[in-house]
């Protein structure tokens, strides 16, 4: 019943105990890296020549880029580029036909999805995953179960970390709600809560999970320009807790509003890799994405 | 439709208890409880005791029936109702458990020698047993569709029945005599005798009342939302960080654990089993119990479990004309579920936590 | 563990598997066909099988047939036929479409979950078997010896019965006829879509209900057929038959891929001869024992069955 945890419990209180809006930039205890043939200090996630095949159909073709530590990252195409199978292989979904991928210099390739949440990533979905029946606080819950130990025969009989670990996980979720801004909602039930709300709770269920990567899969979808403002704010608040951020978008404005580097796949593979700028003016994605030019500006 | 759902879980009783101060709750809870003890001298009762209590098999055994019952419905409810995990071969941890204590009790048992066991002595063995049972059931299954898994477990009662039927060991239709009874006296008498079954369904009863404080502890807890999470949506909990084979795993042993202290008071009691006590369609039936009351919460499987305990026995010795209603009790019993479903598909106590059925419909409906 | 025994009745286990398997294998074709578009265990099938071999039973009762009789010539023996298997397929397609209309309908009008369709289902399973088993006393009803089994040619030591033979040819022919009807016909492309996507199929102007009812009459007028060819197998029948053969044939059908009906006819043959040979290896009791640890080690290398669930799309 041992889980590779890194944190000790102190730590993992402490983790609770801090304020979510505590600017780290370089992120908190739980960045560190472990011992691992990591050449750059500053890599957290490396995507290494990854192939990804379904049948006859390559889906990504020899990708490779890498995440550093606290920044907030994109990841564009067109529709059909293989962002989303990008997206799915840096989070277990899928295994890579050929190729590695690497978080904090371990290899993430054939873990399962429960032990990659565990060692730090964390995700949402592009269609809202929240579990309907539960409250709002009982969702955060579940991602802040994660961490916990409570075994089923200390909950059967509610010994004493059974009620640790409640309050603790309690106070938490109740905190992630209130940072992600519907802790009003927190007794409601989730399918109960309105379209917008439903996609800050995923992100504060992720959040509960104690990431060190949080990844964000179109999070803006079917939003309007005042909530797309709203998750931009929340997206940077992420981040200056210390959170790095992956960003899967449609959306251009909000892409190069917000995030501080970018990698652009077309037809499953990279074609552009830079600042945002350096993105905007590169001729290839111009013509593969941006048709015009001027448009994203 | 899911709005007139939230609305009526508010509603009810139970929205009229959780509305109620803690002292208030407890103490509706502690009369019941009472009242449940208090169950075999129904019949005192004037006007409506008469009709409640059974014809044709003593009021008390028939009271006993309902508690192995209601016991199978509340384990069977951790496996379906809570985990979602389709079991319909039940029975056979409750076979298991009734086993494990012949061969570890009666003198009929090829180990009669080294262990002839009290009956205590046999319940932790006995449900240990079931659990091992439940695990290497649980063990290659649960990585099975659901659907496949309901055939599966189908396939494992079916196993135990014909294990049962065909080897020396468990003895077959000759099955296993003189299962020692509880242990205690009173006043010189054994409490646990042959003719009366009061004590039985006191003891029953007890047990249930423990089942139902383990299991809503479970429920309020981290393994109680791991389960709700599977169930709602199993690949959402596992990106969440749910390890949802081991709770999975772990539903299937506490079912099993339930099942197994059924089995092994109806040994205690009936102190004879054979392989003619276990067939596949007792599993069915605790199964249309469980949904029938309402699957996903406590009182709707007690609710279950009465039922498809009560309404046959209370059909015994009835007659309407030339006929004996006993001898229709189970064609009867179909119709009533088929009626009960129709009308109300959710179960006749509906649980607040039900949507994943519901929300798997729209999914079939609107597939991405 | 009787090795010699399953070697040298190799070929007559392996003969009367196929003919056991070929029944079993019709039966599945009601599981496989609504499950392939409704998701949904019929578990009343099997009571749908059950009365179509009670209703060819109870028209050859009509020409005073009964267990005791002689054997018929061969042009009675064809009219007998005949009307028998009318008689079934009538009544079991008739059974198949009530229970649609009286269990599933509804619940389904009311957005009901699925559990809900399984507990009617099984509702509706008690209720006919029980009927059944109180009218019949609990007691098994014999056959008339419409045919009488006769070799027809051997191999080896093998030697195939007429009646063996009928079973098989009949099960493969009425599989082709399904098949091309599912894959070729109007209908047939209906049920598909509703398979598929039962949203957008109903966009196209598909009728959902009456592609639902048309799967429920198909799979019972396969079960009437399977319930003849059982009644003269067998020799007799009784009410608790149907659930009995009812698992073997959900397993044939989960085994070969639910939903798919190759699959099923597949599932069935093979569970047919593998339930003779472990009878054979030991001992008729271990037949269904058997059978299921088959279906669990296939499954756990195969989760969708032998063949994949294809009647609509494969599910992930």
């Amino acid at each position: 019943m041992s889980e590779p945890h890194k944190e000790t419990p102190e730590e993992l209180d402490r983790e609770n105990a801090r304020p979510v809006a505590d600017p780290a930039p370089t992120g908190g205890p739980q960045a560190e890296p472990t011992p691992s043939p990591v050449r750059d200090e500053g890599v957290l996630l490396e995507v290494d020549h990854v192939t990804l095949r379904f049948g006859g159909v390559v889906a990504l073709n020899d990708v490779s880029f890498s995440l550093r530590k606290g920044e907030i990252f994109g990841l564009i195409g067109p529709n059909g580029a293989g962002k989303t199978t990008c997206f799915n292989a840096m989070t277990g979904v899928y295994r890579p036909t050929e190729g590695q991928i690497r978080f904090q210099g371990e290899s993430i390739v054939g873990k399962k999805k429960h032990q990659i949440t565990r060692g730090g990533i964390a995700r949402t979905f592009q269609n809202v995953r929240l579990f309907p029946e539960m409250t709002a606080l009982e969702n955060v819950m579940v991602g802040a179960d994660a961490h916990h130990k409570t075994s089923v025969i200390s909950a059967l009989f509610r010994l004493p970390r059974f009620w640790r670990e409640e309050k603790s996980g309690r106070a938490r979720s109740l905190e992630l709600l209130r940072f992600v801004g519907i802790a009003h909602r927190a007794g409601d039930v989730s399918r109960n809560l309105s379209y917008g709300e439903q996609r800050r709770l995923e992100i504060a269920r992720a959040l509960a999970t104690n990431p060190t990567l949080l990844c964000l899969d179109e999070p803006a979808a079917g939003f309007n320009p005042a909530e797309k403002e709203d998750l931009l704010q929340l997206i940077r608040k992420i981040r200056d807790t210390g959170v790095t951020v992956l960003l899967i978008e449609h959306d251009m404005r909000l892409v190069m509003g917000v995030t501080d580097r970018i990698v652009v796949l077309e037809f499953g593979k990279k074609i552009a890799e830079g600042t945002p700028a350096e993105v905007r003016d590169n001729p290839s994605v111009i013509a593969a994405y941006l048709g015009v030019p001027t448009d994203a500006a | 439709m899911s709005e007139k759902a939230s609305f009526r879980s508010n509603g009810g009783v139970r929205g009229w208890l959780g509305r109620q101060p803690v002292w208030v709750r407890w103490l509706v809870i502690l009369v019941a409880a009472v009242a449940a003890y208090m169950l075999p001298y129904i019949g005192d009762v004037p006007v409506i005791g008469p009709q409640i209590v059974t014809e044709g098999i003593d009021w008390p055994s028939a009271l006993f029936n309902m508690s192995y019952y209601v016991l199978l419905a509340l384990g069977l409810n951790v496996v379906v109702g809570y985990a979602g995990l389709l079991d319909l071969g039940y029975v056979g941890f409750f076979a298991v458990g009734a086993y494990g204590t012949a061969l570890l009790t009666s003198p009929d048992s090829i180990l009669y020698e080294d262990t002839g066991w009290k009956w205590l002595m046999a319940v932790p063995a006995a449900l240990i047993l079931t659990m091992i049972a439940g695990v290497i059931l649980g063990w290659p299954t649960l990585r099975l569709r659901g659907d496949y898994l309901a055939i599966v477990t189908l396939g494992f009662a079916e196993i135990i029945r014909i294990v049962a039927t065909s080897t020396d060991v468990l003895r077959g239709d000759r099955g296993f005599a003189s299962i020692p009874h509880p242990p205690g006296s009173w006043g010189g008498e054994p409490i646990f005798g042959v003719t009366d079954a009061i004590p039985y369904f006191w003891l029953g009863l007890t047990v249930i009342i423990l089942v139902i404080l383990g299991v809503r502890n479970l429920d309020r807890s981290r393994v109680g939302r791991s389960w709700l999470a599977i169930r709602e949506d199993e690949e959402a909990a596992e990106v969440m960080g749910v390890r949802t084979f081991k709770y999975k795993l772990w539903a299937f042993a506490i079912g099993a654990f339930i099942g197994g202290l059924g089995g092994v008071l109806f040994a205690g009691e009936q102190s004879f089993i054979n392989s003619q006590t276990f067939v596949l369609q007792f599993s069915i039936l605790v199964l249309a119990g469980v949904v029938m009351g309402g699957s996903g919460n406590m009182a709707g499987a007690i609710l279950g479990g009465v039922l498809i305990s009560y309404i046959p026995d209370r059909l015994r010795g009835l007659s309407v004309g030339d006929t004996d209603l006993y001898e229709y009790r189970f064609a009867l019993f179909g119709a009533v579920i088929i009626i009960i479903m129709v009308l109300r598909p959710q179960g006749l106590i509906p649980s607040r936590r039900r949507a994943m059925e519901l929300k798997d419909r729209e999914k079939e409906v609107a597939p991405q | 563990m009787d090795f010699s025994g399953l070697i040298d009745n190799f070929g007559p286990l392996t003969v009367t598997g196929l003919a056991q398997g070929a029944i079993i294998a019709l039966f599945a074709l009601g599981y496989t066909l609504v499950y392939g578009v409704l998701r949904l265990i019929n578990f009343a099938h099997s009571e749908v099988f059950l009365l179509g071999t009670y209703a060819c039973l109870f028209a050859w009762g009509l020409f005073g047939l009964d267990q005791n009789s002689a054997t018929p010539a061969v042009g009675p023996m064809l009219l007998y036929m005949v009307v028998g298997l009318i008689a079934a397929i009538v009544v079991s397609g008739a059974a198949a479409l009530t229970v649609e209309f009286v269990a599933y309908r509804p619940l389904r009008r009311r957005n009901a979950p699925p559990l809900a369709f399984l507990i009617t289902a099984i509702g509706a399973s008690l209720f006919i078997s029980e009927v059944a088993g109180v009218l019949t006393h609990r007691n098994q009803t014999g056959v008339p010896p419409i045919i009488q089994a006769r070799p027809v040619f051997t191999i080896g030591d093998t030697t195939v019965t007429n009646l063996q033979l009928l079973i098989i040819v009949l099960a493969l022919v009425m599989m082709f006829v399904l098949d091309r009807f599912i894959n070729g016909s109007r209908l047939g492309r209906g049920v598909r879509a509703v398979a598929q996507n039962p949203d957008s199929a109903a966009l196209m102007g598909v009728n959902k209900s009456r592609v639902i009812a048309l799967v429920f009459l198909l799979g019972g007028l396969m079960a009437g057929i399977a319930a003849v060819m059982y009644d003269l197998k067998i020799g007799v029948t009784r009410y608790d038959a149907g659930f009995l053969l009812g698992i073997d044939a959900f397993t044939a059908a989960v085994l070969g891929g639910i939903g798919n009906l190759r699959g099923a006819l597949l599932g069935g043959l093979l569970l047919g001869v593998l339930q003779n040979y472990a009878a054979g290896l030991f001992g008729s009791q271990w037949l269904h024992a058997a059978s299921f640890v088959l279906l669990v080690v296939i499954l756990l290398f195969r989760p969708t069955g032998l063949l994949g669930e294809s009647l609509g799309r494969a599910r992930a």
